[in-house]
Formats: C-alpha cells, structure tokens, sequence
C-alpha cells in the first residue's frame, strides 16, 4: 500500500509538468510562428507591450487564437486581418497608411521641412541684417580713434 | 512686426494641438466594428445552461448588449446604472457573463440583483475576442438589422446614458 502511495506521489511533479509545458510541446512549429506574429502585434490591455511578451489574459487568450488558427492552416496575413477587424489598426505596431494615420506617416517630414524653411529663412535674414558697412575715409578715421580712446579709457 | 507674430501662431498651433491631444484618451481603441454586423455566436444562458442565445434572435429589436464579470470591479459602479435603467423598461438589456465561472455569476446577480433580460455565459472569452473586447464592462448599441451602432468602453454612467446610449436607441428605434 505504501509503495502504491509512494509511487504515486512521485509521479505527481512528472504530471503538473507535463500539464504546462503541453502548449509548447504540442508542436514548436506553431509557437515558433505564433510568436513571430505576436511580436509584431500590440496588447490591447498594456498597451506598450507586444502581444507575444504580455502576461494578461486577454494577451493569453489571443495568443491561443492565433495559434489555433494557424494549426487551422490560415495565412499570417488572414490572421492579422482577422484581429484588425476585431481591433482595428491598433492592434498593429507598424500601421497602414491611410488617410486617417498620414499625419503619423508625413508628420515627422513636414515638421522637418517646415524646420529647414525657417532655418533657412532665418540665415537669410541674418545675410541682410548686417550688411558690411561702408565707410567715408574721415568716417573710419574718426571709428578708430573712438576705439582707441575707449581702450585707453578703459585702461 | 514678423518676430511677434512667428512665435506666436506656432504656440497657437502646439497649444491646439496639445488641447485636442490631451482630451483624448489613450486606453479608448475605437472599435472597427462600428456600423457592422454583430458577429454571429451560440451560446448557453446563464441561468439555464440547456438553452442557447444568439444575436439573430434580437433581430427586430434594438437592444444593449453589456459585457460583465463578477470579477470586475468598474462592473459594480456600472450595476446600479443598468439596474435603473432596466426598470425603465426603454430598451432591453442582455448580458454576455465574459471569462467567469458560473456560479461566482450567478452569486453576483443574486446579490446585486439582475439589470439584464438574460446573460450569454461566454466562459472561455472567444465570443469576446470576435466582438474585440479588450477590457470589462463594455457595452454594445445594437439596431433591428443586427448592425453595432455604438461600443461604450467602461462603465455606463448616467451621463454617457443620457448623452449617447438613450438618445441613439430612441433614434434607432423609431427608424
């Protein structure tokens, strides 16, 4: 009886293992493209992981849609579609251009053009400001004894 | 003149954006299911698991669906709101039970009484996952034809009620 018991119990930890490790195990050609897929789409529930690294249980639950779906044999591609249809472009960490995501596309290079036109605008400017100033012989005569007689003012 | 005037449209332009910017709400994703056909499912009722529900037995009427869970907590503050609005009796309200065990369910509603006509039992979460739940409550504005009109992301309140939810179900139900 004893021995049974024993026998028993050590096959206990040899189960709870078998128990977690069962998704990975079941076929590692599915997790490997589960994760590529998850890595590249965002978490709803925190938003600044990816789905792949995301412990919620929302993250868990799309991690098993996705990879049911793929043992159905659906293309990356229709998988992806199928989130973004549930939770639109969101879901996607590289976004599509659209008319309603451009400002995020040429944002960053209608800022740069508008900095290079001011800059440039600005130089210019600077060009005009201070022309060289041209003097009358008395004039620079005059200039030199100003500063001549500030320095030894000074001194 | 030029000097003043640069500086002081381009605040304008920040301060307008920054305005906009920080009224909006990171958490809220807009739901791409506005407009669309709610999707299909079968499932069984909560309070009487032999029976099944569906969407398509909705079609004629307008009608709320709420996702709920006895383990949310934004769900208590939502409660007595749907509770009020269940005894008004202006548009049914039906639950679908997201990732949650049945009798924990069942001892919620006992407790803090029961807002809906009946709650689908999604306890898997895969119905919620075709209808883009991402965070509990949310709540669905569904018209005759079976089309989502409206996704409340968080807790009904009296004045998302009473600004949005009731004024487009009166609308859609006298269409």
């Amino acid at each position: 009886m004893k021995r049974i018991l024993i026998l028993l119990l050590s096959l206990v930890p040899v189960m709870v293992f078998a128990g977690e490790a069962k998704d990975m195990a079941q076929d590692p050609v599915v997790e490997k493209r589960m994760i590529g897929l998850a890595e590249n789409l965002r978490c709803l529930v925190c938003q600044n992981e990816s789905l792949a690294s995301s412990h919620a249980e929302l993250a868990e639950d799309l991690r098993r849609e996705v990879r049911e779906q793929i043992k159905k044999g659906m293309s990356d591609k229709e998988i992806v579609d199928y989130l973004v249809s549930r939770y639109g472009d969101f879901v996607l960490y590289d976004p599509p251009m659209k008319t309603s995501t451009a400002l995020l596309w040429f944002g960053p290079f209608l800022l740069f053009l508008m900095g290079g036109a001011f800059l440039f605008y600005q130089l210019r400017k600077r060009n005009q400001v201070m022309p060289e100033a041209e003097l009358s012989p008395e004039a620079q005569k005059r200039a030199a004894a100003l500063l001549n007689n500030d320095i030894d003012n000074k001194a | 003149m030029m000097r003043y005037i640069l500086p002081f449209v381009a605040f304008v332009v920040i301060a307008a954006f920054l305005f906009v910017g920080l009224n909006l709400n990171p958490r809220e994703v807009p739901s791409p299911l506005i407009d669309k056909p709610a999707p299909a499912f079968s499932l069984p009722q909560l309070h009487e698991p032999e029976k099944q529900f569906s969407p398509q037995d909705m079609l004629g009427k307008v009608w709320l669906l709420n996702v709920w869970a006895s383990w949310c907590v934004s769900c208590k503050d939502e409660h007595p709101v749907l509770m009020a609005l269940a005894r008004q009796n202006l548009v049914p309200i039906y639950g679908l039970d997201y990732k949650d065990k049945r009798e924990d369910a069942l001892n919620w509603l006992a407790r803090g009484g029961d807002p809906y006509v009946l709650s689908a039992a999604d306890i898997e979460g895969r119905i919620g996952i075709d209808y883009g739940v991402y965070g509990v409550p949310e709540t669905y504005v569904i018209d005759k034809q079976g089309i989502i009109r409206y996704k409340q992301i968080g807790a009904v309140t009296v004045q998302s009620l009473e600004e949005k939810i009731l004024p487009l179900v009166k609308e859609l139900q006298n269409k």
